[in-house]
């Protein structure tokens, strides 16, 4: 890990080496910016965004009012790694999916990691992602989580860092997807001598993935839906775009009902079962009967066709223990204890204030860490503290020393940073990467993802849902 | 299929129809609105009474261009106003986005903003321009549909919708004429009956093709078999009861059921057929017209159950 480039200007530049020169990697990208210009990579840009906006390609956001249907902003210049530097990740995030799932099936079952006291009890047991209902059962190929998206961020040319882990219902491998073929359409030469791998079998994979996972009660060939909280989600898009290019219904909770262990949807023929349901809903809105009896939402009666055979949910109910903040810290243990190899890709050192010694180190750093909520998620109530005023940090230390479990702490990264589209020419800007796993009977992963860019100078935070973009992400044959 | 996306296939043909529909009844108001000695105030009410909008104006008060523009035009609580109609549209193709071709939910997509922000005032200005906008946008959804759509049952669901609120909408509009008409001749009277009538020939585009059927002259009766049980122009009913028919028919075959919405079609298109060589004229336009919409309507409730929507 090189930690001698200091904050900002100095992050590493991931267009250039060291000596300023231009990376083999971008050669590519560096001549094509060249021939088109600035001005004309922005008239371009324009072009890109109609299209985006035509299809319909939007992101709501939650609790900002405004328009519900804002464009996710897009970066035309590809970020690119070579054919060595994703080997290196290709092996890092499969190796780190299969000791997740690992974990997902010990704590459900005997708990050996507990028992070998190298994960505290309580952080399981006590967890609100742990779900009780799940003890003991074997979802089918032993998979929980199948489809894997892990954050990655990079310090250096050679040091790759995990964010964090998503082990339920990730999102964003439509923008993967769309920026791919929005750049294919607007730029087919430089696609043309094939040095870019495709990322476009995705959909094939998933259904692969998600067939191979089918329950016992299936005869035949499975039936697969994508079950969608509805068009108001954020991420309908994303929902409706994968059953398409996956060709099978996208259905909402109201299409489905329970009877004799199995699912059914309703359809203008009458009811027709379901095997494996792709659910992008969260566990407590699946089932009214087992896990928010005040939800209007969920099918009742659809965990208990569950853990009958009846039906496969992907993922498993509980899969968010294994990506739980708390539990980040584990995952370099998990991968010792259930493979028996080291990790490839390396955790970002991480203070739990739930320590003792954690709380006092960060109550003691916190202008120098970036803090975060343990069950948090999207960039929302984060502490920055190199940006933020002391009036800030003094309001957060005083919430989590109201509730130290609930919090953990990290050092500020000198995140690299990747050639963005500035006004006047090409800029840095912090990205991090989304490579998306898929976990069945066999591990399957494309050479790609979604790379999220801060879009403005210095910016850290890259979630979509706090003014980050999205650009194509490119890995190279050789 | 599901049946919420078959119930989302159908609102939204219905919905797109629609907001072309009130386009041609606005048309058709303004036409009619513009002729000499017309009044002027009578023309726009029953615009509003046919799309079931008179309570978006006080009874009895004056009724302008700006009304109509603000009520049938850019209200989005009215049901019946172009602005509703996009949105709602749009919102049941959102929901089914998997059913549709990539050009068709681009066509839809492009058509629900075009309202947002504009003024009444503004709207009137541009009225003609904006009725002429709606039309070309539901064409170009149609046109993506005929030749990119599977023939699948989406598709039957979302042409019978489309069927179904295009005939009434030519109900309406003969109901429009119905409220503001002088007393039915034989012959048609003067100037302004005269008017009327080509007005509602010309909101539905058949002026040329009733030429065409008719010869030069125009009668109300001509006109009205035209409309109602002539099977060759679109816009007939009896034209849009031949489609249901068809499509009908096919989910009948591939769901292996006749149910109460195959029945009410017959019915309908039994009506239409004794109602040839002018017998429907006789028998009471607006009578006819009444019962057509009636039996509409119930063809709707049908359909929505025997497809368990």
């Amino acid at each position: 890990m090189n930690r001698s480039f200091t904050r900002g200007a100095m992050s590493f530049f991931e267009m250039h080496d060291q000596e300023g020169a231009i990376r083999s990697c971008y050669a590519d990208v560096k001549r094509w910016i060249d021939e088109t210009g600035i001005a004309g990579l922005h008239r371009r840009l324009e072009e890109a965004e109609a299209i985006f906006r035509r299809i319909g390609i939007t992101f709501a956001v939650y609790g900002e009012g405004g328009d519900p249907e804002r464009l996710i902003p897009f970066d035309l210049l590809p970020r690119v790694f070579s054919r060595l530097e994703w080997e290196r990740l290709d092996r890092g995030i499969r190796q780190r999916a299969q000791a997740l799932n690992a974990f997902l099936f010990d704590v459900y079952h005997r708990g050996e990691i507990l028992r070998a006291g190298l994960i505290p009890q309580d952080l399981v047991y006590q967890n609100p992602a742990f779900r009780p209902e799940m003890i003991g059962f074997d979802p089918p190929g032993r998979v929980y989580s199948h489809i894997v998206g892990i954050d990655i961020v990079r310090t250096g040319p050679t040091a790759f860092e995990v964010l964090e882990d998503n082990c339920r219902t990730p999102s964003g491998v439509s923008y993967m997807l769309e920026n791919r073929e929005i750049m294919t359409r607007m730029f087919p030469g430089l696609f043309a001598k094939g040095m870019v791998t495709p990322v476009d079998n995705y959909p094939a994979l998933l259904l692969q993935t998600l067939k191979e996972v089918a329950p016992p009660a299936c005869k035949g060939d499975p039936v697969v839906v994508l079950l969608t909280p509805g068009s108001l989600n954020s991420a309908y898009y994303e929902h409706s775009f994968l059953a398409d290019l996956m060709g099978i219904e996208l259905v909402e909770p109201v299409d489905l009902f329970v009877e004799n262990d199995r699912v059914w949807m309703k359809t203008t023929a009458g009811p027709r079962a379901v095997d494996v349901i792709y659910r992008r809903i969260d566990d407590d809105y699946l089932d009214p009967l087992v896990f928010r009896p005040d939800s209007l939402l969920g099918v009742p009666g659809l965990f208990h066709a569950y853990r009958a055979g009846g039906v496969t949910l992907c993922s498993a109910p509980g899969a968010g223990i294994a990506d739980d903040k708390a539990i980040y810290v584990y995952v370099p243990e998990m991968i010792r204890f259930y493979l028996g190899e080291e990790p490839i890709l390396a955790n970002i050192p991480t203070w739990q204030c739930g320590t003792e010694t954690g709380l006092a180190h960060v109550l003691a750093h916190l202008p120098e860490l970036v803090a975060k909520e343990v069950h948090g998620s999207g960039g929302y109530g984060m502490l920055i503290g190199p940006k933020a005023s002391p009036e800030e940090i003094a309001a957060y230390a005083e919430r989590i020393k109201a509730n130290p479990g609930g919090f953990i702490a990290q050092p500020t990264l000198d995140l690299s940073t990747v050639p963005t589209l500035g006004e006047a020419g090409v800029v840095g800007r912090h990205a991090d990467f989304r490579p998306f796993c898929l976990v069945g009977k066999q591990m399957r992963l494309v050479p790609g993802g979604l790379t999220r860019v801060a879009l403005t100078e210095g910016s850290l935070v890259v979630n979509s849902s706090q003014g980050g973009g999205v650009k194509d992400t490119w890995v190279l044959r050789n | 299929m599901l049946s919420r996306t078959a119930e989302n296939l159908f609102w939204m043909a219905r919905y797109l129809e629609r907001a072309e529909s009130t386009a041609r009844l606005i048309t058709m108001g303004q036409r009619m609105a513009v002729l000499p000695g017309s009044a002027y105030r009578d023309e726009w009410r029953s615009v509003l009474r046919v799309t079931d909008s008179e309570s978006f104006v006080q009874p009895g008060a004056p009724i302008t261009e700006e009304d109509i523009a603000r009520i049938l035009l850019l209200d989005p609580e009215n049901p019946a106003s172009i602005q509703a109609c996009l949105v709602r549209a749009r919102a049941n193709g959102r929901s089914v986005r998997i059913r549709l071709t990539q050009e068709m939910w681009e066509a839809l997509n492009m058509s629900w903003r075009r309202f947002e922000g504009l003024s009444a005032a503004e709207a009137c200005q541009e009225l003609p321009a904006l009725i002429d906008w709606v039309k070309t946008r539901a064409s170009v959804f149609r046109g993506a549909a005929e030749t990119g759509m599977m023939r699948h049952a989406g598709h039957a669901f979302m042409s019978i919708g489309g069927a179904l609120e295009r005939a009434q909408m030519t109900l309406r509009l003969l109901d429009v004429k119905y409220f503001v008409l002088l007393p039915e001749t034989d012959v048609v009277g003067g100037g302004r009956d005269h008017y009327q009538w080509t007005s509602v020939l010309h909101a539905l585009s058949g002026i040329r093709a009733y030429h065409h059927v008719y010869g030069g002259a125009y009668s109300p009766a001509h006109i009205s078999d035209f409309l109602m049980v002539n099977r060759a122009f679109p816009r007939s009913v009896a034209y849009c009861v031949d489609q249901m028919r068809w499509h009908l028919e096919r989910l009948a075959e591939e769901h292996g059921v006749h149910a109460d919405c195959h029945e009410t079609v017959d019915e309908i298109f039994e009506l239409l057929l004794e109602g040839r060589d002018g017998a429907i004229f006789q028998r009471g336009l607006h009578e006819s017209v009444q019962q057509c919409l009636k039996m509409t309507n119930q063809l709707a409730l049908e359909i929505a159950e025997s497809y368990h929507f």
